[in-house]
């Protein structure tokens, strides 16, 4: 592709992009959903939010890696116990951060 | 959660201090891998400006990484599309999430809001409007940073596609996995809560090593959620 073909991709794709982000909003924000829709509304951020996140942990190069070699995994075990414990925000970014950089440095 | 940045009471001239306290996270985050995604774009024989335009008016991160993976090896424009379209679909069930909280702003605002839409975002202000915090001002001025934190990762990695850098040492590159490992644990209000993550999380793993593609996200999310609410429904 040449980079004014790119360019008009580039268009494309922000319209592909952002009609799904802002419709549902601008559909349901105006109206009172049902009560079991607004229940599943609020089960939507915690299973988005493990649905992306799992799969890093478990599988970051692809296939399931539970061994030593899994940073990701191994660090997340102390990072969601500082999430559960503090319940703070920095904290629990700056330890899991934090025990990647030592574990790269150290191991 | 008041430990979550203290914001129920906000101050006019605290603001910004409280919109770049919690969007710190995200901009610690998309640094790296917007710069990563420079760097990559400009390798892949994207044009300066167009590697720049694609964070600005895109602005969806692994998306943005496929879609020059795909240019890169010669795919049509239109499958390049339909791919973005697919993995940034996901985006429809966080936009419908947060329309609840949405009632009192104008069309306008739900547009300019749901432009900056991201996973990352989304994760942030899913916390904060539950909590009653939904200060518009604030919510833009979260969405303004991280965008252009964003962009300015993009511009870094432009400027240095020509050095190898490493981010890693650092452990950048769990700043991401670590920021949703905290904000999933915030969700969690009840038993229902911790069923729903842990199934659709391998469930969603399951699907990504099973060859779902760019679903696994999507059909993961859907089911989980529909448990959750089958769940809760059952036991009133």
């Amino acid at each position: 592709m040449d980079q004014q073909t790119i360019l008009l991709t580039l268009f494309g794709m922000m319209a592909v992009t952002h009609i799904p982000r802002v419709i549902p909003a601008l559909a349901l924000s105006s109206r009172d959903l049902p009560p079991v829709m607004v229940k599943w509304l609020s089960y939507v951020p915690t299973a988005v939010l493990s649905a992306l996140l799992m799969p890093s942990l478990l599988a970051p190069k692809g296939a399931i890696d539970l061994t030593f070699n899994n940073l990701y995994f191994w660090v997340a075990v102390p990072t969601f116990a500082v999430a559960m414990y503090t319940r703070n925000f920095f904290g629990t970014v700056a330890v899991g951060m934090g025990l990647v950089a030592a574990a790269r440095y150290f191991l | 959660m008041e430990s979550f940045m203290n914001n129920q009471k906000i101050k006019p001239n605290s603001v910004p201090v409280s919109a770049f306290k919690q969007a710190l996270p995200i901009i610690l985050g998309y640094l790296p891998v917007g710069f990563a995604y420079g760097v990559l774009a400009r390798k892949s024989g994207l044009s300066i400006d167009n590697t720049v335009i694609m964070s600005l008016i895109v602005f969806a991160g692994s998306a943005q990484f496929i879609a020059v993976g795909l240019i890169a090896s010669g795919a049509s424009a239109l499958s390049v599309i339909i791919t973005t379209f697919i993995v940034n679909l996901r985006h429809m069930l966080m936009s419908a999430a947060l329309s609840p909280y949405l009632k009192k702003w104008s069309k306008l605002e739900i547009a300019g809001f749901t432009f900056q839409l991201t996973d990352e975002s989304f994760a942030v202000h899913s916390t904060r409007f539950a909590d009653g915090d939904t200060h518009k001002g604030e919510t833009f001025l979260i969405n303004s940073i991280a965008q252009l934190a964003w962009v300015g990762g993009t511009v870094l990695g432009i400027f240095s596609s020509t050095l190898i850098s490493d981010v890693k040492p650092m452990g950048l590159d769990y700043a991401l996995p670590a920021m949703f490992i905290a904000l999933l644990i915030f969700q969690i209000k009840d038993k229902s809560h911790i069923i729903v993550g842990l199934i659709t999380g391998l469930l969603s793993t399951a699907l990504a090593l099973g060859g779902a593609g760019q679903w696994n996200i999507i059909i993961a999310t859907l089911i989980g959620a529909t448990l959750g609410a089958a769940v809760k429904w059952g036991n009133k």
